[in-house]
């Protein structure tokens, strides 16, 4: 569950102020609003990245706000996958699981599993050049869900790609959604998105959040 | 309702005299540009022709041309003498040791520039910048004069006018070439990925170690080689406060200084020819490896 209460953040000029929005466990929210309306300020104050002035920020129950993004478990997916370029893809699978000390074996099984789920397994010795749009953000995507976060955040993870793919990449983040019920805040400017993914959409308008619920 | 005018407003330039004058424009750009490049080649061409000369007057004047040409050139006369050999292996050492000096503080120094906001920033930036624009002597002078000081004046007798001066006096304008080229690699790296590193559990170190510091190995490379070739060039702080003794403080640059006031021409020359075919190869090294993009 991803709760933030009544926030406000600054970026530079810009001020954002008493924002709330509520993603309940398991349920997948999208974020919306017009270019620089604040959206991904806000998911970098949820992701630790910002700090915020006032309020609270609550991850499946724990109170995160003044907590250090490293020890919040999200798993990140920006823009434009900033992807590891010395890195191998298998390596990017890996690298939070190294982090972590969690052992060889366990970290070649999660690789496995996690190229599977993503189809990248033929691109697993690759590193990210040369990697298409929609292959960056699966690798990006699949770094993140690799530790198994309680929340994932994704931010306009679509945006940069063509039609098609995108079209292939939503069928994606709601498989991956349904095999692992990861609750999820994905910020994007397209409407489609939104209806093909969302359980609840958020709109950012003028510094104020409206809710609203799809069935 | 009056009919509105559609006319063009003055005159159209005709195809010919626009072709014309684009191509007065790139022509003198060119020539501009053009007269510098030639001046370096030029430059380069003339201590290579000097050389040939000098070879082929030996070689005249010799029994065996072939042996003379290989033997009496004046390169392969310098390298003979045990006075340059010093200087070229003290070089050496010492442009290597200033470099990785120079790295080990540009690093941190780059990195901290880079990616953070502190107070007396700008500050910082400006005093990085007073050894690059401070007049050589001037630097040597100011090292000689710190090190009437304590502490630095406790360890005065070990460091100046000793090797370790070299490699300070180099060290001191070489570092700031260093510090500007890291700077330059880590505002390239796109922060995004140390803020991914972060949220996938790295601490901070962890994120500078793993993701930062591989991607940025291309730039150390450059800084590495720009340290080293700014300290292989370095001469006005040396001659102050490293002095220039031979078999002791002298270096390539030195040599060239000392030769020239003995009125050896050939071995300035000489010497000259090593250091340029140093410089070229930290040149090719640094396009080859390095970034190509740095802006000091």
């Amino acid at each position: 569950m991803i709760v933030v209460e009544n926030i406000s953040v600054s970026a530079g000029e810009f001020v954002l102020s008493n924002i709330s929005l509520k993603v309940s466990a398991g349920k997948y929210g999208v974020l919306m609003g017009k270019t620089g309306s604040g959206k991904t300020t806000i998911l970098e104050s949820i992701l630790g990245l910002r700090d915020v002035t006032s309020g609270h920020i609550r991850l499946a129950g724990e109170e995160v706000t003044d907590l250090n993004p490293a020890v919040r478990g999200i798993g990140y997916v920006p823009q434009d996958g900033a992807l590891f370029a010395h890195m191998s893809v298998r390596d990017h699978l890996a690298f939070a699981l190294y982090v972590r000390h969690v052992d060889r074996k366990t970290i070649d099984e999660r690789v496995h599993e996690l190229s599977e789920m993503l189809h990248i397994t033929s691109l697993l010795d690759r590193t990210p050049r040369g990697l298409s749009g929609g292959e960056k953000q699966r690798v990006a995507l699949g770094r993140a869900l690799s530790f198994q976060p309680r929340v994932l955040c994704l931010d306009e993870p679509l945006s940069a790609l063509d039609t098609e793919t995108r079209e292939r990449m939503c069928e994606l983040l709601s498989d991956v959604r349904k095999l692992t019920g990861v609750t999820t805040l994905h910020v994007t400017h397209n409407f489609d998105e939104a209806d093909r993914l969302a359980d609840c959409v958020f709109q950012l308008i003028n510094g104020k959040i409206e809710t609203s619920t799809t069935p | 309702m009056g009919s509105i005018d559609q006319r063009e407003y003055g005159r159209r330039r005709s195809p010919e005299s626009l072709r014309l004058s684009n191509t007065i424009f790139y022509a003198a750009l060119s020539i501009i540009g053009g007269t510098y490049v030639l001046l370096i080649i030029a430059m380069l061409l003339a201590d290579a022709t000097f050389m040939v000369d000098e070879t082929l007057h030996s070689v005249a004047q010799s029994p065996t041309p072939w042996q003379a040409a290989l033997r009496e050139n004046p390169v392969s006369t310098a390298l003979a003498d045990p006075k340059i050999r010093y200087s070229i292996w003290l070089s050496l050492i010492s442009c290597t040791l200033a470099a990785v000096i120079s790295l080990v503080v540009a690093v941190p120094m780059g990195y901290l520039l880079s990616r953070h906001q502190f107070p007396g920033k700008r500050l910082l930036d400006a005093v990085l910048d007073i050894p690059i624009v401070l007049p050589p002597l001037v630097v040597g002078l100011s090292l000689l004069i710190l090190f009437q000081f304590p502490p630095f004046a406790w360890v005065n007798r070990t460091i100046v006018y000793q090797v370790p001066a070299v490699v300070i006096a180099q060290f001191s304008v070489a570092c700031a070439f260093a510090v500007r080229t890291m700077k330059s690699t880590f505002d390239h790296i796109d922060p995004r990925c140390e803020q991914v590193a972060v949220t996938l559990g790295c601490s901070r170190a962890q994120a500078f170690g793993r993701v930062v510091l591989p991607e940025a190995s291309r730039g150390m490379m450059t800084a590495f080689t720009l340290a080293w070739a700014r300290a292989l060039g370095e001469f006005g702080p040396l001659l102050i406060f490293a002095g220039a003794t031979r078999m002791k403080t002298e270096v390539l640059s030195t040599s060239v200084f000392l030769e020239m006031n003995v009125g050896n021409i050939e071995g300035a020359v000489a010497v000259s020819l090593i250091m340029v075919t140093a410089a070229i190869l930290v040149l090719v090294i640094t396009r080859v490896w390095g970034v190509r993009d740095v802006t000091l």
